[in-house]
Parts: structure tokens; sequence; C-alpha cells
């Protein structure tokens, strides 16, 4: 009794502590977001949105490419099945980040923390989730949604009212806030691991053609991501199959 | 408008939301396929990769500045740097760079 008694407090604590790093880790995030949202915001506004709207429409959606096809969708008056079709396309690959993080997710992991994590898998959320060794720790993530996921639907508000206050020099600098945030969780482990740190340099190669190549450049760059990611993800499970489930779990 | 815009952002929220949230909810057991499991496991590294390169050279007003933000946000990440310091630093690199880039001759 005495002994289950300590183990809950433990657990307890490593908790809180996990929420308090996730808070930290969230700061990039929000810096970033706020610029993004920022930028967001005035498309939201040609397209005829308020203030309100894009504020609902960053609160409930969390996407930024997402969002920003959704935007177009709207102030082209299309159809509503097109706005179904578009973000389809636009989100799918966050489907697939939902399956990656399914299998990083304990079992004792309960839906309602499935439900209301499902929901905050965005590139920056999914990427600080991921890079943590083992199995997910819900409090971890809720930490970094606390203090990032506000200011993406307050800064898309903002951008929708104020335009372009901002310089757009200190724009520019925070918006490469959330591409240094990839780096910091993608170099770590290639420097460990020669295959990621060789398939990153193919992805960096092959979305840079991937950009410049006729056709496929003419698709979303949302698109362009789910076939490169499928592509190049299932060769390298193909020539450099991971051996064993633990060593998914602990050599990031 | 002929359209309700409350009704298209309820269709972005619905749709997003489905797509988002059905593995993690439906996928419970362990995938025992080998190719399945290795192919997972590589998908958050790849996608993070296709994402930053060549994205972080236009998200800055001058593509010099994004790729200086990339060399040493690789470097110092390497150096083992934390998340916040590699977004810092890059964000710094960013505005200094842009200062003397777009300085008044």
């Amino acid at each position: 009794m005495k002994l289950k008694f300590l183990q809950k407090s433990e657990t307890h604590s490593e908790n809180s502590r996990a929420l308090i790093e996730g808070t930290r880790d969230g700061i990039p995030v929000a810096l970033g977001y706020l610029a993004v949202s920022f930028s967001l915001g005035i498309v939201a506004r040609s397209a005829g949105l308020t203030a309100f709207q894009g504020f609902l429409a960053s609160a409930l959606v969390n996407a930024s490419a997402g969002e920003y096809a959704g935007f177009t969708v709207i102030a082209a008056d299309a159809p509503y099945l097109e706005m179904v079709i578009v973000i389809l396309i636009a989100n799918a690959r966050y489907f697939l980040m939902s399956c990656a993080m399914s299998q990083r997710m304990s079992h004792e992991t309960r839906l309602p923390h499935r439900l209301l994590l499902g929901n905050y898998i965005t590139d920056e959320f999914f990427g600080l989730a991921i890079s943590r060794p083992g199995y997910i720790n819900p409090s971890y993530s809720y930490g970094s949604i606390l203090v990032a996921a506000p200011c993406w639907a307050i800064g898309t508000a903002i951008g929708v009212i104020a335009g372009n206050l901002l310089p757009l020099r200190v724009v520019s600098a925070l918006n490469v806030a959330l591409y240094g945030m990839f780096l910091a969780i993608i170099v770590p482990p290639a420097r460990k691991n020669k295959v990621i740190a060789g398939l990153i340099l193919i992805c960096f190669a092959s979305s840079y053609a991937a950009s410049l190549l006729p056709i496929i450049s003419d698709l979303s760059a949302g698109t362009r991501t789910i076939i490169l990611t499928v592509a190049i993800s299932a060769i390298a499970a193909f020539l450099f199959p991971v051996k064993q489930r633990g060593e998914t779990g602990n050599d990031t | 408008m002929t359209h309700n815009t409350y009704i298209y952002l309820i269709i972005m929220a619905a749709v997003t939301y489905s797509i988002r949230v059905l593995p993690l909810t439906l996928i419970r057991k362990e995938i025992k396929n080998q190719f399945f499991q290795s192919f997972l496991y590589y998908v958050p590294y790849v996608t993070l990769a296709v994402m930053t390169f060549p994205a972080i050279l236009g998200a800055t007003q001058s593509p010099i500045s994004g790729a200086l933000a990339l060399i040493i946000g690789v470097i110092i990440a390497w150096l083992g740097a934390s998340l916040f310091s590699v977004s810092l630093a890059c964000c710094a690199v960013v505005f200094i760079s842009e200062l003397i880039l777009f300085a008044p001759v």
C-alpha cells in the first residue's frame, strides 16, 4: 500500500517535471507561431475573414498550410466539397505523423489523452513529442501546447487587425524559429546514427529537386512533403530495417 | 458570398481533426511488421528534413540569411545545443545578417 503510494507520487513529480520541460521547449514554437500566424492573418483578412473568424480558424485547425489552403477556398467562394478535398490533401501528412505517434504511445495512455493530443499534431508539437526518448508523456506535450497554441490563434487575429505593423525584418527573423527547432530535433540523432544522417542529406537534396522539377513543383508544398516522406521512408525501411522495438524508442 | 464562412471553418476543423485523431485512437497495438515498424521509425526525421529545406531559404527576406541560419543551426545542434538555443540562434543569425545585407550604402 505504502509502496503504491510512493510510486504514484513519483510518477506525479515526473509528470510535473515533464510539464515544465514542455513549457520551456514550447517557447521557440510560440515565437515561430506568432510570426507565421501573423502572416497567416494577413491572408485571412484578404479572404474576407474577421479577426474573430481568423482566431477561430487557428484555434480549431492548428495548421499553417491547411489554413492557408482553406482561406484561398473561402476567398474563391468555392463549393463546400472542395474545402473537404483541399483540407484532406493539405493536411494528409498529419495522418502519417499520427500513425508514427501511435507507435510511441504507451498502452496505458487513455482515450481522452489521445483525443486531445491528436488535435495538436502539428509539425512542431509532433517534432517535440518524438524528440524525447521512450514513450510519449502527454504532460510534456500539454506543456508545449499550453505555451504555443494560444500564440497561434492570437497571432492570427493580430495579423487580421494589424496587417503590416511589425517590421519586415523582425518577421523575417522570427520565421526561422520553427526551422531552427526542426534542426535541433533531427541533427542530434543524425550524429549518433549514420543512416539518419545520410537520410537527412538525401531529403534535403530531393526536396530541393522536387521544388524545381516540372509538374512536381506545381504540386502544393504539403503534397510534395507527403510524396517524398512516403517514398524516402519506404526505401529507407526496405534498405535499413530497424531491428528492435527498444531501438526505436531509445536512440533518439 | 453565397457560402457561410462559419460552415467553411467547421468543415476545415472537422476534416483536420479526423485525419489527426483516427490513427492515434484506432492503432492501439504495436505494429509487428518489420517493414512498417521501420517505415514509421523513419517518417519523423524524413518529414521534418523535407519540410526544412529548401523552405528555410524562402522564409527570410534573402535566401542568403536563410542559408546562414541553416548552416549555423546544423553546427550548433550537432555540438549539442538545446532546442531553444538552436532556434534562437537561427533567429539571431537572420536578424544580424539582414542588418548587414540590407544596410543603407
